[in-house]
């Protein structure tokens, strides 16, 4: 007895040992060996076959992709996956996923796509294969009616730029604007009471946050609603796995025949960012400008 | 009185998925408690005796369950095992698991404390009294031990119990998981919910947690 419970243990450290240099080296390869040679992700044909699929989605991002009092998933993204569901004939399993996991659940084909408002990056493209893009992404300028705020070429050397830091926003703006003086905060809360009594002239953020905020805060308007780079949402699929990339990718133009994401912007985000927004946000058929 | 967001608990099916969560949250720990007990106590046996390998190995194991972060642990069960073995395994099974080895190895080390921290002269009074080593141990030295590992076990399931929110992180939604979905949804709604949803959510592990501190209160005045 003894004997077996000492075997078990060291097969647990061994598994754990084992475990820990595998995270450590395949973290950037797309470890095809994973399943003992299988592939590590379901084909088209294998998802169709077992009638049901997979899709990672965030469970408290709304209005992207959040759980609604009845506990039924509700979304932009979930507005999608269940179109995804509905056409390619099978059932959806929505699997709750968080910002810093989605490229582990691909890797490892726990999921077989993330519809988790997932920003398209070079760094990701590398470890998971992104198909076209349906949402744009941008950063947004805030401020108070009076004193819109249209450029950032003339601003006042004097003034204050209100920014949370670690955003995207943070290098965008030291990079291409060094001459603007930026006031930094850790949180959400803090920025919003910035701009509120007027410590800052205008507020720099992603473009759905600064929409909504203006949306929600009557007397503030946004003046610039995509600055800079702009960056795109995709869905995403585990890296080689083509079959479905194709799938979903002939999915996505055929759906912009029809305005399908507009469609899906007036069921879900109109109420958050106003009718107006439609066509800054929604990428129809993975064309973007 | 300022809007607490109370009235979003009561909102649909809001109250009876928080008590779900909990479930699932209690269902997790009690399950990984009823493993880690009878296992741990085993352990901790098997680390008082002088075996050299026994000893470095049961040493390494539980070193590497403390030193490593229990939200490691789980990436490493849940995604791991999938990458190394190939086998699929859901996030609850991967949960049990690692709080299994994680309650097993410090219950361990909890009951190696107890054992060795009964004076010597009671094996030597229990010797003297021709008691043989096996009835020194179950009439002398475990019924101190129990005692003296009541409080120190029940800290233990408590601890085990609350660190059940990491498991949010593979993708098992249990009460903070589904606390965060709730206020997230009536972010517009009902801006203050926060406070009162997670009012209930420090509620429901006060009610799940003390029964079992009474209990052990119950356990230490019995001896």
């Amino acid at each position: 007895m003894k004997k077996i419970k000492l075997i078990g243990l060291l097969g647990v450290l061994a598994a754990g040992a084992l475990a820990l240099s595998a995270c450590g080296s395949s973290a950037k390869t797309a470890d095809a060996g994973g399943k003992g040679g299988k592939n590590n992700f379901r084909t088209l044909d294998e998802i169709k076959k077992s009638g049901t699929i997979n899709i990672g989605v965030f469970s408290d991002k709304n209005p992207f992709g959040y759980v609604d009092e009845n506990g039924e998933y509700q979304g932009y993204d979930i507005y999608f996956g269940n179109r995804l569901g509905k056409d390619l004939g099978v059932k959806i399993n929505y699997v709750s996923t968080e910002a810093a996991n989605r490229v582990e659940y691909l890797e490892t084909g726990k999921v077989d796509l993330i519809l988790a408002n997932f920003t398209v990056t070079p760094e990701r493209a590398e470890a998971v294969d992104f198909a076209l893009p349906y949402m744009n992404v941008g950063l947004g300028v805030i401020s108070p009616e009076n004193n819109k705020i249209d450029s950032l070429d003339n601003w006042n050397p004097n003034d204050e730029m209100i920014i949370i830091s670690g955003t995207t926003a943070e290098p965008y703006m030291i990079k291409n604007y060094p001459n603007i003086k930026l006031q930094k905060y850790d949180t959400y809360a803090n920025a919003k009471n910035a701009l509120l009594n007027g410590s800052g002239k205008a507020w720099v953020n992603d473009n759905t946050e600064v929409l909504a905020f203006a949306k929600s805060n009557p007397g503030y308007v946004v003046g610039i609603d995509d600055l800079g780079v702009k960056d795109t949402i995709a869905p995403a699929v585990t890296k080689g796995n083509t079959t479905l990339l194709d799938w979903v990718n002939t999915e996505i133009e055929n759906l912009g025949k029809e305005n399908f994401f507009h469609e899906d912007y007036e069921a879900t985000l109109k109420d958050t960012y106003g009718a107006q927004y439609a066509d800054t946000l929604v990428i129809e058929g993975g064309k973007t400008n | 009185m300022p809007d607490l967001g109370l009235n979003v608990i009561f909102k649909g099916k809001n109250a009876v998925r928080l008590l779900g969560g909990m479930g699932v949250a209690l269902r997790i720990s009690l399950i990984a408690v009823i493993i880690s007990i009878p296992l741990g106590i085993l352990v901790g046996i098997l680390m008082t005796f002088k075996n050299p390998i026994l000893k470095a190995v049961l040493r390494v194991y539980l070193e590497i369950i403390r030193i490593m972060p229990q939200l490691v642990l789980l990436f490493i069960v849940f995604f791991g095992s999938t990458r190394v073995i190939g086998v699929d395994i859901s996030g609850d099974l991967a949960a049990v698991i690692v709080f299994s080895l994680w309650g097993i190895a410090e219950m361990g080390d909890l009951v190696r404390g107890a054992i060795i921290s009964i004076p010597k002269h009671q094996y030597e009074s229990g010797e003297a009294l021709g008691l043989s080593k096996r009835q020194i141990f179950v009439y002398i030295i475990i019924p101190q031990t129990i005692k003296r590992l009541v409080p120190l076990s029940i800290n233990l399931i408590t601890r085990m119990i609350k660190t059940t929110s990491l498991v949010l992180m593979i993708g098992v939604v249990e009460v903070i998981k589904v606390a965060q979905q709730i206020i997230e949804a009536n972010r517009t709604a009902s801006p203050n919910a926060a406070f009162g949803v997670y009012l209930a959510v420090f509620l429901m592990y006060f009610i799940a947690c003390t029964p079992i501190s009474m209990l052990a209160r119950y356990l230490e005045k019995r001896r």
